[in-house]
């Protein structure tokens, strides 16, 4: 079948998850579906996302699987039949998680679909009246007062609640639009002319963020290839196209190179709980080479990329691709007695961080977990 | 004999410029007329100095050493010339022979090699002049250069510098040609490789040669080193170890007292290579691995970077005397020297782990050691090393993890350096291209304007980060590297 072919030729390490989503077959889907297409598209989105992430570069970036997830999230709730909140929180958590098992290491899937799930307890709180500050909000005095926090489950029924969530999902989606132009409009008050900044990889984000700041500035930009896939070669040649003066250096010249450099500039895969971020390989050591010249790190992230995950689980924070990309196989007989790695993610500590801009302004790293509660309802940190 | 050269000048011109042409080696006498010539034609240009008249002074028989005399002729008339104006009783200018003039300070700065100079256009014209007087072609840049590194070389090694020499090349041994190309093409890399195959080289040189008549064989013999040298230079510019292995060379070549037959002074200096192959590379080695063994426990994590001689020495030595470890080899592109290591390492069985240097802070975690090998030690206590050393150690300081350099005392040396800028090599650029997926993103580089590709090959590694250097002489911390090189001056002395 061809959910479980696809299992085979994935050698992420956070197995248990992926392989319990594969056996599940897809005719276990919950509710009543008045249409097939529907189960379709989901199942399209599914594998796409199983494919799609093998870690050479996504097949897509981040901002489009975050649109498509919300895309695909107010398509279940226009067309599943459902008569309260409780029963749409129900069947969203439930695809949730099947999304998110799909690809786990794609948190901006996780994201969106707390975000809904957060719009969704909004909307049925401004209808039933209440102000939504209060409900949130779990203070200690109200956990003595009330003795048990929202006995809400949600079960009244609202006419225009399906109209207000479909409507407030639009907004997330122009929201998710426009990130990309708002961060690069922060790009003129970071950089200054005949600046040197180094960046590694490649992120469509920095990628705007520098254009944008090369319209008006002079500056010389230094990409770290990253090694195995190289994607610094594609931000390189894409920013020298537009005017900007670019070098190319390996990654082990990022230490040797870094007194040179004036600020650090990054993106990242996900914005962690705690302030800290899972990014590309070698982002810990290039962060560790700014702390050590005094260079501020500057991490351009949406806000869609904010995940309640902590960096504790060690065995679900990696994820590994085929070592072929570091030892080919063309090595020959040493290959049966040598461990080969080949880690796609990096985690790096919030104290190496100097800022944060997001499409709402910029943060320090302290201040992600008010963020986070702002976006996302506590009770759905875990799906 | 030289003045009547200017006289017969048109003949002899003929006859050196066809010579020339044909790649036979200019004799002593033609190359010594050749310069005069081209001083007198300077001469010419200049205003007579009034105060020449003792240049008919100096009387020493051997060529080369008129012009000298002339120039410390000149320099004393000067001297006498101010003195008078001064209006001091002026001493008697100059004896029959012609005094140096007292240099009070020894110049600190010792001359600066042209391979970091690149920027300035008067330095590449002298260098361009030597090496025509040596004959030896000059090598060109390649491509665009990153502006940081404007005043350094980058070649392409797809342009080798034995193209442009003519064969068979009568100027150059044929050993030299060979490891010149070697060196350029990347296939001897490292620097003991390096040291040691350029003593053997000399080694065949000095076998090869024969004093001409009328020269002794302390002066010559390092007169002729001195063209294979700007050839390999040219070829790619020398390590800090050639350059002791050099020095140590020539200083045994022109100790040698005159009285010595050629066969016998063959095979002392012969001899005298032998040793230093023997003490300080091989023998170091040995005492290097001892002392390192002691370092090594069972259940450790060895780290390692690239390929480094004596580290794979070390390890497989521990390996043979029972330790129980494994080894975590830690690579870079473009060069992979990593898979060399990690060949050599599983061929003796030692368990080992491949990663990519991105990878570092991934693996540093389960790792209880690195060992570091070392191009070259400054005196101030920076180590040079392939670059990538310094992330390695500075990621393995944010961990805690102790690092310790190997180095053998021959490849100590006396410069000083702070930052990877000012001294360090670019290798070719387009090492840096690669295809993926039948894509190769900058395989049009040169032709985007403002795209520079950046290969360097060393970095140095602040001392901080290091915790111990093991030598032949002992354990030591990296700031007691200018105590070494002092004593072994005197010892030298």
């Amino acid at each position: 079948h061809k959910i479980t072919s696809s299992c085979k030729h994935e050698a992420t390490l956070s197995s248990t998850n992926q392989k319990a989503a594969c056996s599940r077959s897809p005719g276990t889907m919950p509710g009543p579906y008045r249409e097939t297409d529907l189960t379709e598209k989901v199942e399209a989105f599914l594998s796409d996302l199983k494919r799609g992430g093998s870690g050479t570069g996504p097949l897509r970036g981040s901002a489009e699987t975050a649109r498509e997830t919300t895309a695909l999230l107010r398509r279940i709730t226009a067309q599943v039949r459902w008569s309260s909140a409780g029963d749409l929180m129900e069947v969203i958590r439930k695809e949730g998680r099947r999304m998110s098992a799909a690809q786990p290491s794609e948190t901006t899937v996780g994201n969106m679909i707390r975000r809904v799930l957060k719009i969704i307890r909004e909307e049925y709180a401004r209808s039933r009246g209440s102000s939504e500050e209060a409900d949130q909000q779990e203070s200690l005095h109200k956990l003595l007062t009330s003795g048990g926090l929202s006995e809400e489950n949600f079960r009244q029924y609202f006419t225009a609640l399906k109209a207000n969530v479909i409507e407030a999902i639009n907004e997330l989606l122009t929201e998710l639009e426009g990130t990309t132009d708002n961060i690069a409009m922060q790009a003129l008050e970071h950089i200054h002319s005949n600046e040197v900044i180094m960046t590694i990889g490649r992120s469509r984000t920095v990628e705007a963020f520098l254009k944008d700041a090369a319209r008006k500035r002079k500056f010389h930009v230094i990409v770290a290839e990253c090694a195995p896939f190289c994607q610094g070669h594609e931000m390189a040649t894409s920013l020298s196209k537009d005017g900007i003066e670019t070098t190319v250096i390996t990654d082990a010249a990022i230490f040797a190179v870094m007194s040179r450099v004036n600020k650090v500039i990054i993106g990242t895969q996900t914005v962690l709980a705690n302030g800290g971020l899972r990014a590309v390989n070698g982002t810990h050591t290039l962060a560790l080479a700014a702390k050590h010249h005094s260079t501020p790190l500057i991490v351009c992230a949406p806000m869609f990329k904010l995940s309640p995950q902590f960096p504790n689980e060690e065995d679900t924070f990696h994820k590994f691709v085929s070592p072929h990309e570091v030892l080919p196989f063309t090595e020959g007989e040493i290959l049966s007695k040598v461990n080969v790695h080949c880690p796609v993610f990096d985690y790096v500590p919030p104290e190496l961080i100097t800022l944060f801009i997001s499409n709402i302004g910029g943060h320090a790293p302290s201040y992600i977990y008010r963020l986070m509660s702002e976006l996302y309802h506590p009770e759905d940190h875990e799906l | 004999m030289a003045d009547s050269g200017v006289s017969g000048g048109a003949d002899k011109k003929d006859n050196i410029e066809r010579e020339k042409i044909e790649g036979k080696e200019l004799t002593k006498e033609e190359k010594q007329r050749l310069r005069k010539e081209k001083k007198q034609q300077k001469k010419g240009k200049e205003k007579k100095d009034a105060s020449l008249p003792q240049v008919s002074v100096a009387e020493t028989a051997a060529p080369a050493s008129q012009l000298k005399a002339e120039r410390r002729a000149r320099q004393e008339a000067e001297r006498t010339s101010k003195q008078s104006k001064k209006g001091d009783t002026g001493q008697p200018a100059t004896t029959s022979k012609p005094k140096i003039p007292p240099n009070e300070l020894q110049p600190v700065v010792k001359r600066l090699p042209e391979h970091i100079q690149v920027d300035d256009p008067d330095v590449l014209k002298k260098l361009a002049k030597k090496l025509e007087r040596q004959q030896i072609p000059r090598r060109l840049d390649y491509g665009y250069k990153v502006s940081l590194f404007s005043h350094l070389l980058q070649y392409s090694r797809k342009a080798p510098l034995t193209q442009q020499l003519s064969i068979p090349s009568a100027v150059i041994h044929p050993a030299i040609v060979r490891l010149g190309l070697q060196y350029s093409q990347g296939i001897v890399a490292g620097s003991n490789a390096r040291s040691i195959a350029l003593l053997h080289a000399f080694k065949q040189v000095i076998s090869d040669y024969t004093t001409p008549s009328n020269e002794e064989l302390s002066r010559d013999l390092v007169n002729k080193l001195k063209p294979y040298i700007s050839f390999l230079n040219q070829c790619r510019p020398l390590s800090a170890s050639m350059g002791n292995a050099i020095k140590y060379i020539k200083k045994e070549i022109s100790n040698i007292p005159s009285q010595f037959k050629e066969d016998d002074a063959k095979k002392k200096l012969l001899n005298c290579i032998e040793c230093f192959i023997e003490e300080k590379i091989v023998l170091a080695a040995k005492a290097i691995a001892k002392s390192s063994i002691e370092k090594i426990n069972d259940g450790d994590v060895i780290l390692v970077y690239g390929c480094s001689s004596l580290v794979n020495h070390i390890l497989c030595e521990a390996f043979e005397k029972g330790r129980k470890f494994r080894v975590i080899v830690v690579d870079s592109r473009p060069r992979l020297e990593g898979r060399e290591a990690l060949r050599r390492l599983v061929q003796k069985g030692i368990s080992c782990t491949y990663v990519l240097i991105s990878a570092v802070s991934y693996i540093l975690p389960e790792v209880s050691k690195v060992f570091l090998g070392a191009h070259a030690l400054l005196a101030n206590g920076y180590v040079m090393s392939r670059v990538g050393t310094s992330q390695i150690a500075l990621v393995a300081k944010a961990f805690n993890v102790p690092v310790l350099v190997c180095c053998e005392t021959y490849k100590f040396c006396e410069r000083v350096q702070t930052d990877s800028f000012v001294s360090n090599e670019l290798d070719d650029p387009d090492d840096l291209i690669v295809t993926r997926k039948g894509e190769t993103q900058l395989k049009d580089w040169q032709q985007v304007p403002r795209l520079g590709l950046l290969n360097l090959v060393y970095d140095v590694t602040p001392p901080d980060f290091v915790d111990l250097v093991i030598t032949d002489l002992g354990m030591i911390p990296c700031t007691s590297v200018p105590v070494v090189l002092r004593v072994k001056n005197v010892d030298l002395l």
